[in-house]
């Protein structure tokens, strides 16, 4: 009879236990199963239909939205996009390395001033920033104006509708994206394992190589997907800086949606997209296991 | 304060600079008297007269703080209890990363995802399914903060309630909620910039007459350079700045309670 009345406690609790959980985690999950999952069910699922003569798409399942993708014009469009948003990522890197080792330099409190003067530009508005650099870069801008006041050019130079444009607004648009990730990675490494490598008599130049850059790289990678992904995908800035020559495959998938709507060639392309993100980061994930040393399982 | 960094001051000031000149320059030019886009011919506020005249932006307005303000309540409702439940009852690893994918899943991707979902739903486009979506990234936002902050604080507190025979929801009135107070404020000052300033997925949930702020600007940028624009660029980036500035604030009082 105390065991019965133990039992039943006992369930009562788990009941409990699970309503509660429940409470907490099914909106939220459920809300992210019907917005964002189901959605990219859907892409999926449209890569294999036929685009309707009005927009739309026909139920005839065909294969030929994903032989188109292999048309050279597109890949050579996904290429450039790729070289493109490499280039971005990379430059990224070089500029958000030092700064983020120069930010774990300064005293504690600077630091978070720095770090919000850095990250502040991140959360204003895209658009808006990517307008900024037409104004300053235009034939008629300050940067012409500048150079031809001080008489290093006679004519004003166009900078802009040109690949490097695109590169230095998606740079522009997500270095802080690089700082900040290289920065936390930096910040966590031991001092007094650099100290143990310069007295077991290693330079300082040796130290940074053998120790700091090691143990950096997982930070590095996380700025680098974090820089990449967004650069990728995007329309705006090779819209706005690029004066739509340059082409990316952001571009691409939104004309297919909202201006050729050809819906099952676009989903061809945000697939490629999505999966391609995917292997990035199950990739950084790998290296991030194998720097720091986790055991699997 | 600098003395130690060396070369290094040299990638940092750099850095600052590139990132704040561009800034600089719109709004030192939002403040100019020709409407002649490219040249200062003196100091006048007339262009931020003109927004006020202006239905277009008005409307953008408008629809931009319904959006914010609505999907910021779902957000914070979401990613709360989203948060709580991933910290204090279900510890996955799994959906943990569902639940934050949202926040770094490719924009285009999520809105040409929603645009085929409420496509297919027959739903008709409006205000309502730019907050839905927006809802969506928001609350994986707040769920981030939130969880962030429920890491550093102790849950005796809320064990000792549990023991004490209150129930699951009755503690998390009583005792989470208020020492998460300042994730949310946070959380909720953030999403509801991010909603703000949000272009993409608007772009492709919105219906065509209710056009939000950034819609609005994006129509505008495309026909070039206008004093017009550098006067309402101006406000925008000053607002979510301060709102940021703002929310990080209440993220640094970890060391009170």
């Amino acid at each position: 009879m105390a065991q019965a009345l133990v039992k039943t406690e006992r369930d009562a609790n788990q009941r409990r236990a699970l309503i509660s959980r429940s409470i907490f985690l099914i909106p939220g999950l459920a809300y992210i199963t019907i917005f964002m999952l189901v959605p990219l069910g859907f892409i999926f699922f449209y890569t294999f239909l036929t685009r309707g003569t009005y927009g739309g798409v026909e139920y005839i399942f065909t294969l030929e939205n994903y032989t188109r993708a292999l048309d050279s014009l597109y890949v050579g469009i996904l290429m450039e996009s790729i070289m493109i948003a490499a280039a971005a990522t990379l430059l990224a890197f070089l500029i958000g390395f030092p700064t983020a080792y120069a930010i774990t330099k300064l005293p504690s409190n600077w630091q978070n001033v720095f770090l919000l003067l850095i990250v502040l530009p991140f959360w204003t508005n895209f658009l808006i920033r990517t307008y900024a650099w037409i104004v300053l870069l235009n034939t008629q801008g300050f940067l012409n104006k500048g150079l031809i006041n001080t008489g290093l050019i006679n004519q004003p130079l166009e900078f802009l509708y040109k690949p490097g444009a695109v590169i230095l607004g998606l740079l522009y648009a997500f270095l802080p994206l690089m700082i900040l990730p290289i920065y936390s990675a930096l910040v966590r490494i031991d001092p007094a394992m650099k100290e143990a490598a310069i007295n077991l008599g290693a330079s300082p130049s040796q130290a940074f190589r053998q120790i700091t850059l090691p143990l950096a790289l997982p930070g590095v990678l996380v700025g680098a997907i974090f820089v990449f992904v967004p650069s990728i995908g995007n329309f705006i800035v090779p819209e706005l800086l690029g004066g739509g020559k340059t082409v990316m495959v952001g571009n691409l998938i939104r004309d297919q949606f909202l201006k050729a709507r050809d819906w099952p060639f676009g989903s061809v392309l945000a697939i490629s997209m999505v999966v391609m993100l995917l292997i990035l980061f199950f990739l950084q994930a790998r290296v991030n296991k194998a720097v720091l040393g986790e055991k699997s399982g | 304060m600098g003395s130690k960094l060396g070369w290094l001051k040299l990638p940092l000031y750099g850095a600052l600079l590139f990132l704040y000149l561009p800034i600089a320059v719109l709004i030192f030019m939002s403040f100019n008297e020709s409407d002649a886009p490219f040249t200062w011919t003196g100091f006048s506020t007339r262009w931020y007269g003109e927004l006020i005249s202006s239905p277009e932006i008005l409307t953008g307005f408008r629809n931009t703080l319904i959006v914010a303000i609505a999907a910021t309540i779902i957000a914070v409702v979401l990613g709360t209890l989203l948060a709580v439940g991933l910290a204090r009852y279900q510890r996955s690893a799994a959906l943990e990363a569902i639940a934050l994918t949202p926040a770094i899943f490719p924009d285009l991707a999520l809105a040409i995802g929603l645009l085929t979902l409420f496509t297919n739903l027959n739903y008709a486009l409006g205000l309502d399914s730019v907050i839905i979506s927006h809802a969506l990234f928001c609350a994986a936002f707040v769920t981030a903060i939130v969880r962030g902050r429920l890491h550093q604080i102790d849950s005796s507190l809320e064990q000792a309630a549990a023991d004490l025979g209150d129930t699951a929801v009755g503690a998390f009135f009583r005792i989470t909620l208020p020492s998460i107070k300042p994730a949310l404020i946070a959380g909720a000052l953030l999403s509801f910039t991010l909603s703000l300033d949000e272009f993409v997925i608007a772009f492709f949930t919105n219906g065509p007459s209710t056009p939000t702020l950034p819609i609005v600007i994006y129509s505008m940028v495309r026909f070039g350079v206008s004093p017009e624009i550098n006067a309402l660029a101006t406000l925008v980036l000053l607002t979510s700045a301060l709102i940021i500035i703002i929310a990080q604030r209440n993220l640094k009082v970890k060391d009170q309670i």
